[in-house]
């Protein structure tokens, strides 16, 4: 009996150890991968030679990119778009979740429902479209010709992160704000001192979901951002694959690296300062869907 | 004391609503002037309105002004006018999407078919995977161990779709054996699970290897993610109801089944009906970086249908309104998956 049970743990315990080391190594590899495909000479990249270590060591590949402008352009863009589109989500969501939060707030359910509706349905590609054109005439108008303002203030919001900050809101016990009101603390005073201290780390969980949103961004950043030196690095990195299969084309390519190489040294660096924060943010990440799946 | 008119509206704590104020100077007041009282309770709160404004506004705006736009799908397209002014077309657009007969209406049904085709191969192969890996990670009893694990398969799902299509892009890659074809169509061939030529020619390029190359990705991509809320639901499991199950005999397939599963079922329940909810949002930004003309017969689906006759082309109300019906169906499905959701476990979604 007691054999038996053994083998049956020992047995789905080889195969929980061996599928999980392949899959993770799948995970894996593919980053591996595009780091010794960049660094590696050109034949070696042409004649598939790479499998897994680099060959021919280059770093010209890495060289060419750092040296390019646009690219340099493309990343500070992002980081303007991350930093104050995540700021400006989170002001916004902050302050509303606050007073969602709030029993007393008149017409309550109309405005959770006004919230939540979105969630449910969703214009479309074709109708927003038509909505950022003439928002894009608005600002105009009053004088922000850069788009990337666009993208900051009219994108990214999601009814889903303002239901978490309101649930965390609700959460705080209404005896610590009772006792705030008495000692005299106005409602921002309230929201500052009691209500933003209390939920930490569902707003850094929340500012991470808008972040990464914002990081990633590329298709409404690409259809309304018409100026490439306005571009973000997600859109570079795709109009550089979109234009790859000229330049592999271009008469009189004489590099030492292969035209493949560029295109894993951008991929490489767009990754890296990801990789750089992941220790530190991914705990909030987990946290986050913990938070999603207990919703009530 | 005479009753203060602004407090017409009492907050009940046990129905967790308003109740007016039973005294009958201030509701005969109440029934006088409704809106000036509620204009006073707004008053006596101002801050807190004023706090919700700026969100009501963005999502005034930005989601519902669109939705809006989205009547031009009734109406003659006019780039000109706007969609107020346009006239009036009734269901014409439907009705040659729907019944046209012609090349534009097949590429409809074309695309619908793939919308719901794409989303089901998901489900179907998507979903168990985040499962099984939870219960993987289970039998990993060394935290450090566990934690290495964990971070690998995460990995894929820090970077941005962007990144992640051009890298599949880049592994999948047309191109001969000399001239930089990707690695994993290379491998794929040198253990014959496709066939030279069709490498040679890229898989991207395949309209029979998109919606495997769709789906790998997606698993690849979130499988490790996903499994954070099965874990979760795995370790909370008390180690005694192991222990209990093991001294009835139970072996490692029983213990799953009689211990692991039952404890888990409500998360994937809840799971298993929002990725229903949502199985017409299918990640057109994904399909539109993977797609191209020649894989159109299998990766086409309506917002990218939509994306080629509303934004690339000038047919807005054709597109509008094919958007409108997938939107719509995607809604019920949304609806309907919380409702059940609400009956069968009193988790509401939303």
């Amino acid at each position: 009996m007691k054999r038996k049970l053994e083998i049956s743990e020992l047995i789905f315990k080889i195969i929980s150890y061996t599928l999980l080391t392949v899959f993770a190594l799948a995970c894996l590899y593919p980053f591996v991968y595009a780091i010794s495909a960049a660094v590696s000479g050109r034949s070696a990249v042409e004649y598939g030679q790479i499998v897994l270590f680099p060959k021919d060591v280059q770093f010209d590949a890495f060289k060419r990119m750092f040296s390019d402008n646009m690219f340099w352009n493309a990343y500070s863009n992002t980081l303007f778009i991350t930093f104050y589109g995540t700021v400006w989500a989170l002001l916004y969501s902050i302050l509303g979740a606050y007073a969602l939060s709030k029993r007393r707030l008149l017409f309550r359910k109309f405005f959770n429902f006004f919230l939540v509706f979105t969630m449910w349905f969703a214009a479309g590609i074709v109708p927003q479209y038509l909505n950022y054109l003439d928002t894009q005439k608005v600002f105009m108008s009053v004088g922000i010709t850069d788009d990337k303002w666009l993208v900051v203030i009219a994108m990214g919001m999601a009814a889903m992160n303002i239901i978490l900050l309101r649930n965390a809101f609700e959460g705080v016990p209404s005896e610590i704000e009772e006792a705030a009101i008495v000692d005299g603390a106005s409602e921002f005073q309230v929201l500052s001192k009691v209500y933003l201290p209390m939920s930490k780390s569902t707003i850094a969980t929340v500012a991470l979901f808008f972040g990464i949103s914002r990081w990633n961004g590329y298709f409404w950043a690409r259809q309304m951002i018409s100026n490439s030196n306005e571009h973000p690095l997600q859109v570079f990195i795709r109009l550089r694959l979109e234009e790859f299969t000229d330049a592999e084309a271009m008469a009189g390519w004489n590099q030492p690296y292969a035209s493949d190489s560029v295109i894993y040294a951008l991929i490489v660096c767009s990754i890296v300062p990801i990789l750089i924060i992941y220790p530190f943010i991914q705990k909030y990440f987990a946290k986050g869907t913990n938070v999603g799946g207990v919703k009530e | 004391m005479k009753a203060k008119a602004a407090d017409f509206l009492i907050y009940d704590e046990a129905t967790d609503s308003y109740r007016e104020n039973p005294e009958q100077a201030v509701r005969d007041d109440v029934e006088k002037h409704y809106w000036l009282h509620v204009g006073r309770t707004i008053l006596k709160d101002w801050r807190l309105y004023i706090m919700l404004i700026p969100m009501l506004l963005v999502f005034l705006f930005w989601r519902y002004f669109p939705m809006y736009e989205l009547l031009g799908c009734f109406k003659v397209s006019d780039e000109v006018l706007p969609v107020s002014q346009q006239l009036f077309s009734g269901f014409s657009y439907f009705k040659r999407l729907l019944v046209g007969g012609d090349d534009l209406s097949r590429e409809f049904w074309r695309a619908m078919r793939n919308t719901f085709i794409l989303s089901f191969y998901g489900l179907c192969f998507g979903f168990p995977m985040p499962i099984i890996l939870a219960l993987f990670f289970n039998e990993i009893k060394s935290n450090i161990a566990r934690s290495v694990y964990q971070v690998l398969t995460y990995l894929p799902k820090f970077m941005s779709t962007v990144v992640m299509t051009s890298l599949v892009v880049m592994l999948v890659k047309q191109g001969s054996l000399t001239s930089g074809m990707g690695i994993v169509s290379q491998a794929l061939a040198s253990l014959g699970w496709v066939s030279q030529d069709v490498a040679n020619s890229g898989l991207l390029n395949n309209p029979a290897f998109f919606r495997p190359v769709y789906i790998i990705s997606g698993i690849w991509e979130g499988a490790g993610y996903d499994s954070i809320v099965f874990f979760a639901a795995i370790i909370a499991i008390s180690p005694t109801s192991y222990e209990a199950a093991q001294i009835d005999g139970a072996g490692k397939m029983a213990q799953m089944r009689y211990v692991v599963l039952p404890s888990i079922l409500s998360t994937i329940v809840i799971m298993l009906i929002t990725r229903i909810g949502s199985l017409l949002n299918i990640g057109y930004e994904k399909v539109l970086l993977l797609y191209n003309t020649s894989t159109y017969v299998t990766a086409d689906v309506v917002s990218t249908f939509a994306q080629r006759y509303g934004l690339a082309g000038a047919a807005k109300g054709i597109a509008s309104a094919a958007e409108m019906m997938n939107n719509v169906v995607g809604m019920l499905l949304v609806i309907g998956a919380n409702t059940i959701a609400r009956k069968a476990s009193d988790v509401s979604l939303y």
